[in-house]
């Protein structure tokens, strides 16, 4: 029989007590509005009295995302700088306050409130994943204040205070099935990293192959980061489908090609469909693993359009020529544009005043011509298919007829009846 | 059937990978009581050895065979470092050194990004090594052949130098009882140092080995740590032959799951199997009869 | 001066300042945004505290309280998604994200979160019960030391990993966009404040009891068993229940903290608590000195704000210096700030004892 100790319970119990009940006090004192009241919106900081204004600017400069939004940053850098040399906004000059996200969706909620509470930013421009832009999004809402997002994302959201300048879902996942579909797919296998986008993506792509008679052979998620491919790809060889859609993100798209080339499937065989795989990855992949490969976006350095011509060139001349120009960064360099098109037609900075004149506000971009919808304040875009070449770069191998207009809650198509339900 | 071939396979290299990973854990932590979080960060050295080499070297075959004993001596030399400047004076407060060296891991990382840049990079696997070998109806990639060779190798290697050599008879020696070693005239500072070089090389290894499978990124080798490290606990203090075991068990446990259910899940069920395994055998699988109280 | 705030008198009067710079001068001085970031550093606070009495007194190195903290959180966030849902489409329906994912019929693990009386029950009583079970296996087969931080850690790891697997639990986006807490409105800054009294208040509870905790016998023992285990268990005790409750209490610690970083930040996703944010929570308690009673609590606040502080300005200087305060403090000052005067005065004076590190 061991020894007992007392626990000092008596004492905690007498301690929880008093402190409970003056924190109790206090805290009820305190107390504002109940669910259902209005609240009174915090008054916007935005000071348009002088010379400049000031605009966001959040991306993860650290960790793990670091790798890709620094990019977009220099995307938006670019496109602010190009502003300003042309006269500004409404005569202002854009004053960039620049904030880390750090990869970490409880610092982008923290750094957005900062840059509209404390910095009284008139939009902020940044996000990349999908949880970072879910953890600004009450942010922004309940300080009514905008956000510029500039990712292809899972689609299912609108909100009035972001307009989503990347691809949803209709302009990029349902555009690079209809062109496996016109090529002669007739079974997919489905490989994805575990979050929401690849099964927000695969939910869509089943459905999808349903309707049109493509039969899916498997569905297989590895964590994020996993570089552990060996079971999976042994199981995409011995199902033997025509092509493999892959929703794979960052380092476990590495493994994946070189597991898959090493077990001797190419892209004659079984071509991989990739939605995550712009210029900038193809080179820590190897172009050797990946070449001949096809991917589904907006844009592609290779894209032929005099305002691309200009874009690239800009770009190379600002960052340096071993650069490369990619989907995101195009659409967060559009997104500058878009907002400072839409401050014109409004005549106003105000958040109100943007959102009533956002409908129909157009930009030449380096895809083509983007029109903001006023509804769901995405933008119309064209979809593309590329391949990935022996240089490294994507050539466009089929594209859409004209910009597709977007449907983030996929109303148009009847076969995605069941996915999802309107807000 | 096809597949259980491939599932068993993949088993026994995802065993093999890990094994490479722990092995120079399970000496430094095994021989020593040093919980080195750097290892990680060795490892990663060792995967952007094989990457500059390749870059000076050109040719993919010769920079690998070339990139294997730099990366020893890359691994090796941080190592010695490492041991010289900090865990020396921390051998009593092995917790702590897990902290310190957690807090070396984090600045290595960033050097890795400020040096090579946070994208990851391309390590070109020789042509030889490319494709697959068919064996008993399932393809088997060459690489994967080619580290578990090289697993078995490091293994062997590893043995043979704690077996015959004097240098191995100390380390033994101080590992048994350390007093004891130093009355008998060992400099168990030494053997400490060396024991720490071989440990580190082994990461550089390791890492060098690694690139022809994963990619090569500032984080690549935290990745490996945790698993690592759980082999080292599962196989016991300081048993080759239990990180040799529970490496290749570790794996097959993995596949197993990884096949049945998702990968997730199977993190999560080889987590659950070391705690069952722990209240069964609380020392590990190969326990060291020490006379230590603790 | 230390000596003073152990009598009894001095703790009433360390209790005394402590309330009225936080229930006073911080609400006075910090506009609304900064009163919501000093919520969340006392969230850490809290989390920082049970560390010190797990590893400081107790000598367990628990790298992975974000388990801990991620379980208040996450059932924190089932509640207010629950009630947010039943706000707006009625009793019984579907949260939000979950319409998103597709997922039609409330998972039944899910249903008894709608009442805010259970919730707060298993917030605390679920972690704490799985602490103890956990720490039963552990402890009574006497795995300690290294091997446990490392259990402890791959713990965190898979618990992380699980949750993203998750789709009914936000997956790897986590659970936000919270609109109530318990009825009351979250957008409104009155609200927000009350929330900064409610952290506020539970960081001095837990303060209080923890110091209850060091001086009663328990706290004796438990510092015997940290310095000497076998000496511990040959005088009749069994260390593994004395290590247990120990790690019960800081397991429930970080559970409170975590529920209440929930309203407080919006959002909760297995970024903030797998691996490496467990490791960041002993960064704070480490510098402020582990074995110290408000150590911790003045270490973790001055990590959270360094790190906004600093992150701002020079996001890469900020890993740098988070990697070398690791590697200084714990190497060269492993009492943390807190040993400062007493290896101040050792040097003046000569040898003074040092409230010794595990």
């Amino acid at each position: 029989m061991p020894q007992r100790f007392k626990f000092p319970a008596r004492d905690f119990a007498r301690t929880l007590a008093a402190t409970t009940a003056v924190t109790a006090l206090v805290a009820t004192a305190a107390c504002g509005s109940r669910a259902g009241e209005e609240t009174v919106a915090t008054e916007s900081c935005v000071d348009t009295s002088g010379d400049t204004i000031k605009v966001g600017a959040l991306n993860s400069l650290s960790g793990t995302m670091a790798i890709s939004e620094t990019t977009v940053r220099d995307a938006i850098y670019m496109a602010i700088d190009e502003i300003n040399a042309a006269g500004g906004v409404l005569d202002k000059e854009i004053e960039i306050v620049a904030e880390d996200g750090a990869s970490e969706p409880t610092i982008f909620a923290e750094k957005a409130e900062k840059l509209i509470r404390e910095d009284c930013t008139a939009a902020v421009f940044g996000g990349w994943t999908s949880a970072s832009r879910k953890a600004m999004l009450p942010v922004f809402e309940d300080n009514d204040s905008l956000l510029y997002y500039p990712v292809q994302y899972e689609g299912l959201e609108a909100s009035e205070n972001i307009f989503y300048t990347g691809a949803t879902t209709n302009q990029q996942i349902i555009p690079a099935l209809d062109y496996l579909a016109e090529t002669g797919v007739k079974s997919i296998y489905l490989v994805g990293s575990d979050y929401v986008f690849p099964r927000t993506a695969n939910a869509i792509i089943n459905a999808y192959a349903e309707a049109h008679g493509i039969e899916v052979l498997g569905e297989d998620y590895v964590t994020l980061g996993s570089t552990e491919f060996s079971t999976i790809v042994n199981q995409v060889k011995s199902a033997g489908a025509d092509a493999v859609f892959n929703t794979l993100n960052g380092d476990s798209n590495v493994a994946f090609f070189r597991e898959y080339s090493n077990v001797g499937l190419t892209a004659d065989q079984m071509p991989v469909m990739s939605v995550s795989i712009a210029e900038e990855e193809v080179g820590g992949i190897g172009i050797e693993n990946i070449e001949g490969q096809l991917a589904a976006w907006n844009y592609y350095q290779t894209v032929e359009s005099p305002a691309n011509t200009t874009f690239v060139e800009a770009f190379k001349a600002e960052y340096g020529a071993d650069r490369v120009t990619s989907d995101p960064m195009e659409a967060a360099y559009n997104s500058v544009y878009l907002w400072a098109a839409t401050v014109e037609k409004a005549g106003s900075f105000a958040v109100a005043d943007v959102q009533a004149a956002a409908d129909g506000v157009s930009f030449e971009s380096p895809e083509g011509t983007v029109v903001i919808d006023g509804d769901n304040h995405h933008v119309s875009k064209t979809a593309r298919i590329g391949e990935i070449n022996a240089d490294g770069l994507l050539y466009t191998v089929w594209e859409s007829e004209g910009a597709i207009e977007p449907d983030p809650f996929l109303e148009g198509y009847d076969w995605a009846a069941d996915l999802s339900v309107t807000e | 059937m096809d597949l259980l071939v491939g599932q068993l396979f993949t088993g026994l290299s995802t065993g093999s990978i890990l094994l490479l990973a722990a092995l120079g854990l399970s000496l430094t932590f095994g021989q020593m009581g040093v919980i080195n979080m750097a290892h990680g960060e060795f490892i990663m050295a060792g995967c952007y050895t094989a990457y500059v080499t390749q870059q000076v070297v050109g040719d993919a075959g010769a920079s690998l065979l070339i990139a294997l004993p730099i990366g020893f001596l890359v691994g090796g030399t941080m190592g010695l470092i490492l041991e010289a400047l900090l865990i020396r004076h921390l051998y009593h407060r092995p917790l702590d050194t897990l902290l310190v060296t957690f807090g070396v891991g984090l600045v290595l990382q960033q050097v890795a990004r400020d040096v090579f840049g946070a994208p990851a990079v391309n390590v070109t696997v020789p042509e030889a090594l490319r494709g697959g070998v068919d064996l008993l109806g399932t393809t088997v990639p060459k690489t994967r052949l080619f580290i578990m060779a090289l697993a078995i190798v490091a293994v062997a290697a590893v043995t043979l130098v704690l077996r015959f050599t004097p240098a191995g008879r100390r380390i033994r020696a101080v590992v048994g009882n350390r007093d004891l070693a130093e009355t008998a005239g060992i400099s168990s500072r030494t053997v400490d140092a060396g024991t720490f070089f071989i440990g580190s090389g082994l990461a550089g290894v390791a890492g060098v080995a690694l690139t022809l499978i994963g990619s090569t990124s500032p984080t690549t080798g935290q990745s490996y740590l945790v698993d690592a490290f759980l082999v080292v606990v599962a196989g016991g203090m300081g048993r080759i032959k239990g990180a040799v075991v529970a490496a290749v068990a570790l794996g097959a446990t993995q596949a197993v799951f990884e096949t049945y259910s998702t990968a997730s899940l199977a993190k999560v069920g080889v987590f659950v199997v070391i705690v069952i395994f722990l209240q069964l055998r609380p020392q590990g699988l190969f326990t060291l009869r020490t006379r230590s109280l603790a | 001066m230390n000596r003073f705030f152990e009598t009894r008198l001095g703790a009433w009067t360390g209790f005394a300042a402590a309330a009225l710079v936080l229930f006073g001068a911080a609400p006075l001085i910090l506009s609304g945004f900064r009163l919501g970031l000093l919520a969340q550093f006392i969230c850490y606070a809290i989390v920082a505290v049970g560390i010190g009495l797990a590893w400081g007194r107790g000598g367990m190195l628990t790298l992975g309280q974000g388990v801990f903290f991620g379980m208040g959180a996450y059932l924190m966030a089932m509640h207010m998604k629950m009630a947010d849902a039943e706000f707006r489409n009625g009793a019984g329906s579907v949260p939000d994200f979950m319409e998103l994912a597709g997922i039609r019929e409330l998972p039944a693990y899910w249903a008894p979160f709608a009442s805010p009386v259970f919730t707060i029950a298993a917030i605390l009583i679920l972690p704490t019960a799985f602490a103890v079970l956990l720490g039963l296996a552990v402890f009574k087969r006497r795995v300690k030391g290294a091997y446990f931080a490392i259990l402890s850690q791959a713990l965190a790891g898979a618990f992380a990993i699980l949750l993203i697997g998750q789709q009914s639990m936000g997956g790897f986006n986590g659970l936000s966009r919270f609109r109530y807490f318990f009825g009351y409105n979250l957008a409104d800054p009155i609200n927000q404040r009350m929330l900064y009294f409610i952290a506020a208040g539970v960081l001095l509870v837990v303060v209080a009891l923890a110091l209850q905790l060091r001086r009663s016998r328990y706290g004796e023992l438990l510092v015997a068993v940290r310095d000497a285990e076998e000496r511990v268990r040959f005088l009749g005790y069994d260390a593994a229940n004395i290590k247990v409750v120990a790690y019960a209490t800081a397991a429930l610690f970080a559970s409170v903290a975590g529920a209440i970083f929930v309203p407080v930040v919006g959002i909760i996703s297995p970024a903030s608590i797998g691996i490496v944010p467990s490791i960041m929570f002993i960064l704070g308690v480490a510098i402020g000195g582990r074995a110290s009673l408000v150590g911790p609590v003045v270490g973790a606040l001055a990590v959270a704000w360094a790190q906004t502080a600093l992150s701002e300005q020079f996001p890469s200087a900020w890993t740098y210096a988070q990697g070398l305060l690791f590697i200084v403090v714990i190497a060269l000052l492993p009492g943390g700030i807190a040993s400062i005067p007493a290896v101040a005065k050792r040097f003046r004076k000569g040898p003074v004892t040092v409230e010794a590190a595990a």
